[in-house]
């Protein structure tokens, strides 16, 4: 069983689409137990990085997150979902993460040119950087969709494939069997989708 | 480097996709749910769904036809018409758009895009704009391009972008339809004044229109448009690689 987790955070429509898409069933679930029983996790996420991370502990998640990641099963964070798997975010203040994979979440303002738009947003090519087994289907030069402000820091080794914008910004992040990307594979066409399948197939 | 955008807009009345010249004359091209999902497939990089219907009824079946679309399209989709306040944000944001256009709402309710944007992000507000010159001055337009409101247009872009909204849709009247290129001194204008994502609206009529556009005003990013895509006079996959053969990023799948 796939557990997509739903604990109020952002719109879940795109994610189960694309799992429709690919003929892949998921679990929609808020309930920690089942979290702890899935097969695979994925950790999607859309606005605040305080309120995402306040209600995964409010419900229990968070541990049943950290927990399931730490025994093995794969964990595929998605956009704020990814962010919330390194150990602190600066967004509006300094906020403790799950801890799954070292760095820390820093606004793009800091490292990018002055007079480029932020959000950092559209379709961008990634820059592949190691190899994984969700890139299994897809090659460096593939674009894919970017909404966000904020990106992955100081988790160099880590990166898997990076987006140039005015800086090299983290596309996507593995330590072990966690996965991590901060562009929207539910929004990034066939590309995405061939994403969303390796990581189910894996 | 990230991608100039390619937009194709649908405008859906009573089920249908319908694309008028200067607003007026309209007539059907095709389904929305399959004309939709085709363009998310064929190297659309976004789409913008248009509910011009006027009647309630209208709007049920527009919500339900959201919905059928939403399930088919990967690509980011963007919803407007009838937007008047955050319940229609909910209502549409809950059919599977990706972000909510306005611009008659905001224009009769000047908070509606900050309280929008305070609940949901400035990435999912965009302001729609239509403007058109009038005696030498750029004039906003309402009710689907009927009604001068007398506001002065750049002015009441950086108003809407100062209260939250992430990225402004620049339709120029005066170029659209025409097909003799995007409206480049009003968009100058615009760029000049904000620094979230342009998109340009109103007057592609062919490849090279798109071209000049991005090469002469490089902080433009996108271009959109209706009835050339929708009959094939513009095909996106040809004019991604007419934009990356005249060294403009563009997102080409492989």
């Amino acid at each position: 069983m796939i557990a997509l987790i739903d604990y109020g955070v952002g719109n879940l429509f795109s994610l189960i689409s694309s799992f429709a898409a690919i003929g892949q069933e998921v679990t929609v679930t808020g309930d920690p137990e089942a979290v702890r029983r899935a097969d695979k996790i994925i950790l999607p996420g859309v606005g605040a990085f305080r309120d995402a991370i306040g209600l995964l502990r409010e419900s229990g998640l968070d541990r049943a997150v950290t927990d399931a990641a730490k025994g093995g099963t794969p964990l595929l964070g998605i956009c704020l979902g990814m962010q919330l798997l390194f150990d602190k975010s600066l967004e509006y203040g300094e906020y403790e993460g799950l801890h799954l994979i070292p760095g820390v979440v820093r606004p793009i303002r800091d490292v990018i040119s002055p007079g480029l738009k932020i959000p950092h947003i559209g379709w961008n090519p990634l820059i592949m950087k190691q190899e994984s087994p969700i890139f299994k289907y897809v090659k460096d030069g593939d674009c894919v969709y970017f909404v966000h402000s904020y990106y992955a820091a100081d988790c160099g080794e880590y990166v898997t494939a990076a987006a140039e914008y005015g800086a090299e910004l983290t596309a996507s992040v593995q330590k072990e069997l966690v996965f991590g990307c901060q562009f929207h594979p539910e929004k990034s066409g066939e590309i995405g989708l061939r994403m969303l399948r390796a990581f189910c197939e894996f | 480097m990230i991608t100039k955008r390619i937009i194709p807009c649908l405008d859906v009345r009573n089920g249908r996709v319908v694309k008028g010249v200067n607003f007026e004359g309209l007539n059907d091209v095709a389904s929305p749910v399959e004309l939709a999902a085709y363009y998310s497939a064929n190297g659309a990089d976004e789409l913008v769904f248009y509910d011009i219907t006027a009647s309630a009824e209208g709007r049920a079946l527009f919500t339900d036809i959201l919905t059928e679309t939403a399930k088919r399209v990967f690509i980011p989709l963007t919803v407007g018409g009838g937007i008047n306040d955050v319940s229609d944000f909910d209502r549409v944001l809950k059919c599977g758009a990706d972000k909510v256009s306005v611009n008659s709402g905001a224009i009769r309710n000047p908070k509606l895009i900050g309280e929008a944007a305070k609940r949901y992000g400035d990435q999912c507000v965009v302001i729609s704009a239509d403007v058109k010159r009038v005696d030498g001055v750029f004039r906003v337009f309402a009710k689907g391009g009927r009604e001068n409101t007398g506001m002065e247009g750049i002015s009441w872009i950086k108003y809407c972008v100062e209260e939250g909204a992430g990225e402004v849709v620049l339709n120029s009247i005066d170029t659209d339809g025409v097909k003799q290129g995007f409206d480049l001194e009003m968009l100058e204008k615009v760029c000049e004044v904000v620094n979230v994502p342009v998109i340009a609206s109103g007057g592609a009529g062919k490849i090279d229109d798109f071209i000049t556009l991005f090469r002469t005003l490089p902080k433009v990013d996108a271009g959109l448009a209706a009835s050339i895509f929708h009959f094939g006079e513009v095909k996106i996959p040809d004019l991604k690689q007419a934009m990356r053969d005249a060294g403009i990023p563009a997102r080409i799948e492989r």
